[in-house]
């Protein structure tokens, strides 16, 4: 089981980075983009089969480590190997 | 007086650090490995220095947020010990929870570095003693995760509670209400992104102001 970990500064918080690649993409002529949000993706391999253990353990390190809840929110997603 | 100065992988002013307290502050300097879980009780300081721990992975301090040295520091500020976090130390102490809200990346995106001008907006508690409400410094910044985020009540609450000590007069990363600095409600932690320990020899002496606070308030704490 690998559950995917996606963590973004949370709605409220200012991300310089997509801030900076959106007006990059509008000088493009992309203006279409309304607003670009980068964040970060962690895949954490996990040895179990069960999708519950899986994300009571990964909401855990969510909370202790993964994840700092003052700035920024997230969401595990979780990929059952056997079906790629 | 002793200071205990904790290295973590990364750290680069470590040695600053122990510089300017053993040479120009008094003090005796101790200096303690990450891995390490020392008995910091007799210690009048622990300093977590600044720098670069664990590469900035993951985000800046949250991995020697959980480092082993961190339970030792957790009880000696538990027992009112004090604690200066200084830049990456800073983030460090807001990463493990001694310390309210959290440091973002700069909203300019530039890595600053330069002396900036900060307010001294209270003068209460061990860190700012020996200076007065609305006094500036002089003291250099060099980071580029050093924007302070907790929600604009809680800045209201802290303030009022005079846990805010310094703010930059010309804002230089986006933090929220100008802060530069903050300490816990008892007063004994203390976090701040400029760095006291490079401003007391060469172009600015203002870090030694900050110095001469704490040693005064462990002298008084001594003769009470």
């Amino acid at each position: 089981m690998k559950a995917r970990v996606h963590i973004f500064y949370k709605d409220g918080v200012f991300d310089p980075q997509g801030n900076t690649v959106s007006q990059a993409l509008q000088r493009q002529g992309f203006s279409r983009v309304a607003s670009v949000r980068m964040g970060k993706v962690i895949d954490v391999e996990m040895n179990t089969t069960s999708t519950e253990e899986a994300k009571r353990d990964v909401q855990k390190m969510c909370d202790t480590l993964l994840v700092n809840p003052v700035i920024e929110s997230y969401q595990i997603e979780l990929i059952n190997q056997g079906k790629g | 007086m002793k200071a205990g100065i904790v290295t973590f992988p990364g750290s680069n002013c470590d040695d600053d650090a122990y510089y300017a307290l053993t040479h120009l502050a008094g003090f005796q300097g101790e200096r303690h490995w990450h891995k390490s879980t020392p008995d910091f009780s007799d210690c009048d300081l622990v300093i977590l220095p600044g720098g670069f721990s664990y590469g900035d992975y993951l985000r800046c301090g949250a991995m020697a947020a959980v480092s082993p040295i961190m339970e030792s520091v957790k009880a000696f500020a538990g027992k009112g010990g004090l604690v200066l976090g200084i830049c990456n130390g800073f983030q460090i102490l807001c990463e493990a929870g001694l310390l309210p809200g959290a440091l973002a990346r700069n909203s300019g995106l530039t890595f600053s570095c330069q002396d900036v001008v900060l307010k001294v907006e209270s003068n209460q508690g061990p860190w700012t003693n020996e200076l007065t409400a609305g006094q500036t410094l002089t003291i250099p910044i060099a980071h580029g995760d050093g924007r302070y985020v907790i929600p604009e009540a809680e800045v209201e609450r802290m303030r009022s509670r005079g846990e805010i000590l310094l703010t930059y007069q010309n804002n230089p990363n986006g933090s929220v209400g100008d802060i530069a600095g903050v300490c816990n409600a008892q007063k004994n932690v203390f976090g701040l992104m400029p760095h006291p320990e490079r401003a007391t020899d060469l172009r600015s002496r203002d870090g030694m102001k900050i110095w001469r606070s704490v040693v005064n308030f462990l002298e008084k704490r001594r003769r009470s």
